[in-house]
C-alpha cells in the first residue's frame, strides 16, 4: 500500500475518533472515558457530573476555585478557618506562594490523583507546614524536634478547623475530668425543628385522603402512630406535589416542603450528594457497593434517599440513629458499635439524653434560631464534623467527656475501630504543653 | 519614502481623530501621596477603633464587649484591633489589586507578622529610630515591583501597651503609649 494511502486511512481514522470523542464530550450522558484518574474519596459520588466542578473548558484554577467554594466556602466559614486565602493575597507572601500557592484549594487538594491522595484529600507530602512554620521551634521550645509531618496527624493541630485545638480552648478545657455528670446531649434538651412548623389537627385512619387502591391498613396503621398524622399532615401532604396529585413514592423532593434543614444537609453530605439539584447533571442516588467502605452484602444495592434510613410511614427514629446505620455499614468500627460503652448505653435505654447513638456523633442534633426561638436541626450532613475527627470535638464529645480525652481518643487509630471501647492510652501532650506556657 | 509619506499621514490623522496628539499626558496622583492619603485614612480609623470601641466599651471601659483574639467563639466578641485592621486590608485585598496594606512589627506577637523582605525590614528600623518619620521604597516580589511605603504603627491608648506588654508572645515588654510599635506596610503595584 502506497504511504499517500496510509496517510489518507489514518487522517479519516482521526477525524472520526475525533468527532467520536467531540460528539460523547457535548452530547453524552456517560463521560467516564474522559476521567483523567480515579476520583477521590470525597467526590467520586458525583464525578459523571463534570460541568458541577469544570464549568467551563477554558478557566484554569480560578473557575474550579470558585467551583470549589461553591460547595465549601460555608463550611470554612463556619470552622474559623485557619489559613482562608485571604491570609496569602499580600505581595510579601510571593515566595512562599511560588512553592505552595495556598490561594487555591487544589494546591494542596488536587482531584484526579487517588494514588497520591493522602487522608483529608491531601495531595501534597504530609510536612508541608514546613515552608511556612520552619522556624517554629525555635518560638516554642516543646515543638522542636516534632517532624513537620505529625503536625496535622497527632490531634494537635488542623490546616483548616482548630476550634477545638487552639491555645486559650485548650486551656479553658485543661482540667475537665473524662467524663462529666450528668452524662446529657445539649441538642437532646432543645425540641425538634420541625415542632415549629404550623400544625394541625391530629388525624384519624378515616382522615386518609389516599387513593383506593393506597390505604392498606398496615399503612394507615402505620401512619396513625406516627409524628405525621399527629401534626395533621394527611396522605396527600407527602404523596403529591404541585403538579402531581398522587406520588405513589415521595422523595426527598416532597421531604423538603416541611423538613428543608435535614434535606439541605442531607444533599450536602455523602448520602444524598448526588441527588443535590446544584449538580449539571442528574444522577441517581449513591448505593453501598459503589463505595470503598465495608457493607453488608445485602446492602450493596439499596439507593440512598430519605426512605432508607426512615422507613415510610413509621419514620421512627430510634431506628434510624442506630439499625438503619447498621444495616448497611459493615467496617470494624460500625461493627463494634453495639458493645461498646456507647452502644450498651442505648440499647439499655435508647430514649435517655444519655444514649449515644451513630447519630449522635455522626448526625447531631445542631442548635439553630427559628422565629427567634431555639431549636434543634438534624444536621444529615454525616461528613460535617466528621473529618478531621476533632471537628465533632465541640458539636459532640464535650456534652459528655473532658477535652483531653476527647482529643486522646480522637487521636488513637485503634479506639476509633473498636469503637471507643477502651480509654486511650497514648496521650497528646497539647494541653499539658499550653499549661506549661502560662507558668 | 514613498511608504513613510502615507504612514505619516494616517498617524497624524488618527492621533487627531482620538485627540491625544499633542496634549501634555494627564498627571496621576504620585505614589507616595497616593499610600500618604491612604495611610491617613488607615490610622483614623485604627485609632478611632482603638479608643471609641476597645477602650470604651471593652474591659477597662463599660465592659460590653470582650476583646479577643478568637472573637468568633464569644458571644460578645470583638476583633483586636490589629484583627480589624487586618480584616480591613483583607476586605480591600477582595475589592481592589491597586493596593494592599498590612500591620507588621519587629515586636510581633504572631511571628507571621514580623518584617520579611529586606525593605520591610529596613522600614520598620527606619521608622522605629525616627519617630515621626515614613519610609519608602522601591522592592520587586515575585514578577511584579512594588512602591512600598512604610508608616509608624503609634501606641495611642494604654489598650495597645496594656494587650502587648502582657502578651505571654510579645517579645518586648515595656511598650509605653507615644512608642512606635511596629509599621503599617503599604504597596502599590507600579
Amino acid at each position: 500500500m502506497k504511504a499517500y494511502t496510509l496517510w489518507i486511512i489514518w487522517l479519516v481514522a482521526f477525524l472520526l475518533g475525533m468527532t467520536y470523542l467531540l460528539v460523547r464530550m457535548i452530547f453524552g450522558e456517560q463521560k467516564s472515558e474522559f476521567l483523567i484518574g480515579d476520583t477521590t474519596y470525597g467526590h467520586y459520588q458525583i464525578e459523571m457530573a463534570c460541568e458541577t466542578c469544570h464549568t467551563t473548558p477554558f478557566g484554569g484554577q480560578e473557575v474550579l476555585q470558585d467551583a470549589c467554594t461553591q460547595c465549601h466556602a460555608e463550611e470554612l466559614e463556619a470552622a474559623h478557618d485557619s489559613h482562608p486565602k485571604s491570609k496569602f493575597t499580600d505581595p510579601r507572601n510571593a515566595d512562599l506562594l511560588a512553592i505552595i500557592d495556598a490561594r487555591y484549594c487544589i494546591s494542596c487538594h488536587t482531584e484526579h490523583k487517588k494514588d497520591q491522595t493522602h487522608s483529608m484529600g491531601l495531595t501534597l507530602p504530609k510536612d508541608y507546614c514546613f515552608h511556612c512554620h520552619v522556624d517554629i521551634g525555635e518560638e516554642r521550645e516543646s515543638h522542636k524536634d516534632l517532624a513537620f509531618d505529625s503536625c496535622a496527624s497527632a490531634g494537635c493541630h488542623n490546616y483548616h478547623d482548630n476550634r477545638a485545638l487552639y491555645e486559650k480552648f485548650l486551656l479553658e478545657h485543661a482540667d475537665e475530668p473524662w467524663l462529666k455528670e450528668p452524662l446529657a446531649q445539649a441538642g437532646q434538651a432543645l425540641p425538634s425543628i420541625t415542632e415549629s412548623i404550623d400544625r394541625q389537627a391530629a388525624l384519624t385512619p378515616a382522615d386518609a385522603n389516599a387513593p383506593e387502591h393506597a390505604l392498606e391498613t398496615k399503612v394507615l396503621t402505620e401512619w396513625h402512630s406516627d409524628a405525621h398524622s399527629a401534626a395533621g399532615v394527611n396522605c396527600t401532604g407527602c404523596h403529591s406535589s404541585a403538579t402531581e396529585a398522587w406520588i405513589e413514592k415521595p422523595s426527598h423532593d416532597q421531604c423538603v416542603k416541611c423538613h428543608s434543614r435535614e434535606v439541605t444537609t442531607f444533599l450536602a453530605g455523602k448520602h444524598g450528594m448526588r441527588l443535590n439539584p446544584e449538580l449539571t447533571t442528574s444522577l441517581q442516588a449513591i448505593t453501598p457497593g459503589e463505595s470503598e467502605m465495608s457493607f453488608h452484602q445485602d446492602s450493596l444495592e439499596t439507593r440512598h434517599g430519605c426512605n432508607s434510613c426512615h422507613a415510610a410511614h413509621t419514620f421512627n427514629t430510634q431506628t434510624a440513629e442506630v439499625t438503619a446505620c447498621l444495616n448497611c455499614h459493615a467496617d470494624q468500627h460500625s461493627l463494634a458499635y453495639l458493645n461498646s460503652p456507647h452502644g450498651q448505653i442505648w440499647q439499655a435505654d435508647p430514649a435517655s439524653d444519655a444514649a449515644v447513638t451513630c447519630a449522635s456523633c455522626h448526625m447531631p442534633r445542631i442548635e439553630s434560631t427559628f422565629k427567634g426561638e431555639k431549636f434543634a436541626v438534624v444536621q444529615h450532613n454525616q461528613n460535617d464534623n466528621l473529618r478531621p475527627n476533632e471537628k465533632m470535638i465541640r458539636s459532640v464529645c464535650l456534652d459528655c467527656h473532658g477535652l483531653g480525652f476527647a482529643i486522646d481518643a480522637l487521636a488513637s487509630p485503634h479506639l476509633i475501630d473498636n469503637n471507643f471501647s477502651e480509654s486511650p492510652t497514648q496521650q497528646v501532650p497539647s494541653i499539658d504543653w499550653a499549661k506549661a506556657r502560662e507558668n | 519614502m514613498k511608504k513613510i509619506i502615507p504612514l505619516s499621514l494616517l498617524a497624524a490623522s488618527l492621533t487627531s481623530l482620538t485627540g491625544c496628539g499633542g496634549e501634555p499626558a494627564a498627571k496621576g496622583i504620585a505614589p507616595q501621596k497616593h499610600t500618604d492619603s491612604l495611610f491617613a485614612v488607615m490610622n483614623a480609623d485604627r485609632t478611632n477603633y482603638t479608643k471609641l470601641i476597645i477602650k470604651r466599651l471593652g474591659p477597662d471601659g463599660v465592659g460590653a464587649i470582650q476583646p479577643e483574639e478568637h472573637w468568633k467563639d464569644f458571644e460578645a466578641g470583638a476583633p483586636l484591633p490589629a484583627q480589624m485592621f487586618r480584616a480591613g486590608a483583607e476586605a480591600v485585598n477582595e475589592m481592589t489589586d491597586d493596593f494592599t496594606y498590612s500591620l507588621q512589627s519587629s515586636w510581633p506577637i504572631n511571628k507571621q507578622n514580623a518584617p520579611k523582605t529586606p525593605l520591610e525590614k529596613e522600614g520598620l528600623e527606619y521608622v522605629v529610630a525616627n519617630p515621626g518619620s515614613n519610609f519608602y521604597g522601591e522592592e520587586t516580589l515575585g514578577d511584579v515591583t512594588y512602591f512600598t511605603a512604610v508608616y509608624p504603627d503609634v501606641a495611642v491608648s494604654d489598650a495597645c501597651t496594656k494587650c502587648h506588654n502582657e502578651h505571654k508572645d510579645s517579645p518586648k515588654t515595656d511598650f509605653e503609649v507615644g512608642d512606635v510599635m511596629g509599621g503599617v506596610v503599604i504597596r502599590v503595584p507600579l
